[in-house]
Order: C-alpha cells, then structure tokens, then sequence
C-alpha cells in the first residue's frame, strides 16, 4: 500500500519540482544560507566540533601530564601564568592550561550531545505515545510532564544528580538530560496533534496504512524540525547547566577530566584571585560556544517558520 | 470570575500530588535509602533500623507514603543534619533574603525587557533591533556564576558598591518580617534601606540577564505578532491616533503572552538564585541549597525541591488569574 502512495506521489513532487516549488527544507537551507546570522552560527559550531574532533593532534602538549606541578603553590597562592611553551600557563595541578582547553572542547561536546540526545529519545518517546495514542494514555503523560516542568530546571537537574552517591560524568549528564525530556515530550506531542486531522494523515488512514506507519512514516517526519530546532538550542543550554552544577560541586570530581564547565566551575570557586584567567578562558569558550548553537537553532526556527516563507 | 479562579486552584491539585509522589520516591531512592541519607554520617545499623521504624518505613508503601504526606502537609521536614534545627524554621528564615532578591530581578528584567523589546520591534530591522537581538543572544549564553563573579570583580570597587552579603556588618538593623528592605521602611531606618538597596544592585543584576533577555525578545515577537493583525489595520483605516493604537490596541494585546512568560521566570529566578546567592554570599535559599549539597543535607533538599515546586506552581497559578482578568476570553470554555 506504502508503495502505491509513494508511486502517487512521485509525479506530484515533479510537478511541483518543474514548477518551482521547493521542499521547506530545501527553502529553508537556502533561506539560512543568505543569512549572516546562520552563517556565524554554522561556523562556530562547526570549528567547535572540528576542534573536538581533532583535540587530541591539536593539543600542543599532554593536557594531563603535571609537568610543572613542582612551580604551584597554592597555599602561597601561586599558579604560574604564561611562560615559553605554555601560552596560557599551567592550572592548579602543573598541567598545560591550553592543552586542556582544547581537548576540554571534546568533554564538553560529549557532555551537551549524551545530554541532548538522551533528553530528545525519552522526550520524543513520550511525545510521540502521547500524541498517536490520546485519550487516558495522553493524560497520564501529560500530567507526568506538566510536573516536571513544574521543577525549576536547575533544582530538577539537582535532585537527580544528588540520587546518585558518587558523582561522575554520566550523573551530570543524565542530570542535565532530565531538565529537557519534558520540553521534547510537549514539542512532539504538539506537532504529532497537529497533524493527527491533517489531509495528509486522514488519507494515508483512509487508504488502510497501519496505524504505526502512519505514525512513523508521515507524522513523525513532519514533526522533526521543531525537534531539530530544540536539539540545538538545548546543547547550548545543557552545556551551561553542566557547568553550574559542576559550580555546585555536583560535577565529575575526577582531577584529570578537561570538560570546560569543570574547569569553569572549579576556577570559578577556588582561584578567581589568584589566577582570574583560568576562569575566563572556558567561560570564554562555553558563551562563544553556547552562542554558536544558539544562532544555528535560532536562524533554523526562523528558516522554518512557514510564516517567513515568500 | 471566581469559577475560574476555583478552577484553576483545583488544577493544581493533581499537579502536586504526582509531585509528593515524585519526591517519595525520590527520597527512597536515595543512596543509603531514605533513613541512611537522614542520618547522613551518623548512621549505624540500629539507628537505621530505629528511624526506619518512627518514619514507619518498615510498614506497607501506601501507609509510607500517607505518613510521609501528612507530614509533609504539616510542615515537618524533619531537622538539617548540618544545623540539627527543622528544615522548615531554616527555610522561613532563609526565604526572605531569596525573594526580595528574586523581586529585584523581576522588576529590573520586566522594566528594562518590556520597553526594550516593544522598541526593538517598533524598529524592526534597524541597528537598534539588530543589537537588542544579539544581546539577548549573548545575555542567555553566559553562565550566570560566572555573570556574577565578573560584575563582582569588575564592578564593585569602581562604584563603591559592597560585592558581598545583604548589609554591612555596622548597620544596626530590626528585624521584622526578614525583608531587609521592607524592615528598613517599617522601621524608618533609613540607613538600612539605603544599605540594603546597595547590597542588592549586583546580585540583582546578574540574576536578572537570563529572564531579562528572555522578556525582551517575548515581547518583541509578541509585538510583531499585534502589528500584523487586522484589529491594527482597522485602527489604523479608522483614523486613530497613533499614540492610541500603540498604547491601546498594540502594547495591550501584545503584553498578554509577556504575562504568562513572566510567571514561567519564577523558574528560572529561582535556579539563578542558587547560583547568584553563592556568588555573592547571601543568605538565602540558594545558600541553604548549595550547602545542602556539599554535605548530602537530604532533609534540607527534600524540602527545597518541594517548596521550589510549590512557588513555581503558585506563582503560574496567580499569572493564569491575572491573565483571566487582563483577557476576557480565557475565562470562557
């Protein structure tokens, strides 16, 4: 039956394609190609993930070798700066602060994605349940969600994280996850009731198409830019999170992890007078990050709004 | 009206409800189980078994859990395994200082946020525009922490502005309701409001980025939206005043979703507030949280998640009313 309606449906797109009319996410990617705001978005978010990729080749020097351990004192409050061959100086225990900068880029990317994409599964899990199925499944759903929301965010990220009696990278990030499963479920459950009456899916069912087909195969793909949308968005934020509860002393308390909110939160917490730049460094680098999804996600939902189209 | 205000109140019933469920859980799934992470390090085994047998955990789940909501509804939290007094009277005395912050950053985010993005959108386009957009932009990507440390750094010395606590250590201050503000104007000591008022500036500042960004760009959009509609164009064709269209017809209908967005900051406030209050050393819930955390103080966090819940549902509560008496056509259906 599928492929009876995919059959339909080829001569349509090809009218439409000789037409000139053009997919919305193909309109979409254009529309975001002319503009400067998704361009600068793209780029940061792009070096950011090149320069995790790369971390490793990249660092000049081991990120977790305490070579000038012997030059810290930190009782006498003394973290050595910048000197010849560590341009940014060395962190607390004699390690190149720059080295862990960059291979930090690959923590904290692994951080904002697990969290991400483990906030957009249950979400979306839940979303979708909730949205194909209605009635009582929908209401008990709903109501789960609407009280997850009710928590503020920071305090739900950490209620979970103290669940656990040793914290480590993995709590952070289901922690951090938590906070953004409610806002996925509602996003899917919004987008999959909005097309449960549409033509689209009134005729797939009309035809006789399964009910799990009709979900998968027509509803769900439609509801997937909002998602996309969100995901990114939602790894500029859980980055930041990461970082407070690593502020809050909930973060991984492992020394030799290079994750920038650690670094941002420990600095933060214990050598702003001695050292200032050893905060600065990652808070720099999580705001132009942070700032880098926020423009992709943003421009993406301006792309996508059938409001702009013209 | 008052339908609707009852209504609204009973909705919120089942919402609180899920949630004491959430946090029973929550407590029994606690490292150490729930006794363990009361007694925290004091804990033995005959201990355990002791407070296992007053919490009544040794009984069936469904009595566990009436128990523990008849308690929790009486206000009994049990005692901070750091200070050994009731979380409860710890959390009365700690409130205070979080609100009169929190309300700063409200009116600081709503008094700068509203003006700002009705302009941005009036402008659309423009440098202006353009500008307000990237600075919200920027203003969500910054951790508020470090917000925080670097106005303290920065700030405090150039303007004389203290970096630290609610009022100076001279100040001879009466204590009435905690509102250090608020004491200060009912007690006429007029030192103490000036000194408390100074306290404030920095903390509530950087509380208010995120909701202050966040406000701007609701309302801007919500402009936007009024602009477009037909209501504006016949206005407008009926020969209206400028003035009075946009006081009339366009701030009034595009405030409405600024509204509802206003109560969804209390969330945001109250996380920020965890966040500023360490910063700035100041005494309130934030404090009690964050020092809950480092010593595993699971009482005191038991309690903090559900009085967090509890205001954030509040607080959304009183701006739905609002909304139903600012909007007529929500109290129908």
């Amino acid at each position: 039956m599928n492929t009876l309606l995919n059959k339909r449906k080829e001569p349509i797109d090809k009218l439409a394609a000789t037409a000139g009319g053009r997919s919305l996410a193909g309109e979409a990617i254009r529309r975001m190609a002319r503009n400067p705001v998704a361009i600068t978005g793209a780029v940061i978010t792009t070096l950011f993930v090149l320069l995790a990729i790369f971390a490793q080749l990249l660092a000049p020097k081991d990120p977790f070798d305490r070579a000038l351990q012997g030059e810290v004192e930190l009782g006498r409050g003394i973290i050595p700066g910048s000197m010849p061959g560590y341009p940014l100086g060395v962190d607390d225990f004699g390690r190149d602060f720059l080295s862990r900068l960059i291979v930090g880029a690959q923590q904290t990317l692994l951080v904002g994605v697990c969290a991400t994409l483990i906030g957009v599964t249950i979400g979306m899990v839940i979303g979708v349940l909730a949205g194909a199925f209605g009635g009582w499944v929908d209401t008990v759903l709903m109501r789960f969600v609407d009280v997850l929301l009710s928590v503020p965010s920071l305090l739900l990220a950490i209620s979970v994280a103290a669940l656990f009696a040793k914290p480590n990278q993995w709590t952070v990030i289901i922690a951090v996850s938590i906070v953004s499963v409610p806002i996925f479920a509602r996003l899917l459950r919004g987008a999959m009731l909005s097309q449960r009456d549409a033509d689209h899916v009134l005729a797939a069912t009309s035809l006789g198409v399964k009910r799990h087909t009709v979900v998968f195969r027509h509803m769900l793909p439609n509801s997937l830019g909002p998602v996309i949308v969100q995901a990114t968005l939602t790894l500029a934020t859980s980055i930041i999170e990461a970082a407070a509860l690593s502020f809050l002393g909930l973060g991984d308390p492992d020394p030799s992890r290079a994750e920038w909110g650690l670094m941002l939160g420990k600095a933060a917490r214990q050598f702003l007078d001695i050292r200032p730049e050893l905060a600065y460094y990652p808070a720099i680098a999580i705001i132009i990050v942070a700032l880098g999804f926020t423009l992709l996600g943003e421009s993406m939902r301006e792309a996508l709004d059938p409001k702009n189209r013209r | 009206m008052l339908r609707f205000i009852v209504r609204r109140l009973l909705q919120a019933i089942p919402t609180l409800l899920i949630l004491s469920i959430l946090v029973f859980a929550w407590l029994r799934s606690l490292p150490g189980g729930p006794a363990g992470a009361l007694l925290g390090d004091k804990a033995t085994p005959e201990k355990i078994a002791n407070l296992n047998h007053i919490l009544g955990l040794d009984q069936p789940i469904f009595v566990q859990y009436f128990k523990f909501l008849g308690r929790v509804l009486t206000g009994d939290f049990g005692n901070s395994l750091i200070s050994t007094q009731p979380v409860i009277d710890e959390v009365l005395n700690f409130l205070p200082a979080t609100i009169e912050l929190s309300i700063a950053a409200l009116i600081i985010s709503v008094g700068l946020g509203i003006p700002l993005g009705y302009v941005a959108a009036r402008f659309r386009g423009g440098i202006l525009d353009n500008a307000t957009i990237m600075a919200t932009l920027v203003g969500v990507a910054v951790p508020v922490f470090f917000l925080g440390y670097l106005l303290q750094n920065s700030l405090a010395e150039p303007l004389g502005l203290p970096s630290a606590g609610r009022l100076s250590s001279g100040i001879d201050a009466t204590t009435v309701t905690g509102f250090a503000v608020l004491d200060g104007i009912l007690t006429q000591e007029w030192d103490v409001v000036w000194d408390a008022l100074r306290h404030l500036v920095l903390p509530a500042i950087t509380l208010a980025t995120i909701p202050l960004a966040v406000i701007t760009r609701i309302t801007r959009a919500s402009v936007l939206d009024v602009l477009n509609e037909d209501f504006i164009r016949t206005a407008e064709s009926k020969g209206l005043r400028t003035q009075t269209i946009r006081r009339r017809h366009v701030l009034r209908n595009a405030l409405l979703p600024v509204a509802t967005t206003i109560g969804l900051q209390t969330g945001l406030l109250l996380g920020g507030a965890v966040l500023t209050e360490r910063v700035f050393n100041i005494r309130g819930i934030g404090y009690l949280l964050a020092e809950g955390i480092e010593r595993r103080d699971y009482p005191r966090l038991q309690a903090l998640i559900l009085l967090g819940a509890l205001i954030y549902v509040l607080v959304n509560m009183l701006v739905d009313v609002s909304y139903g008496i600012i909007d007529p056509r929500v109290r129908v259906r």
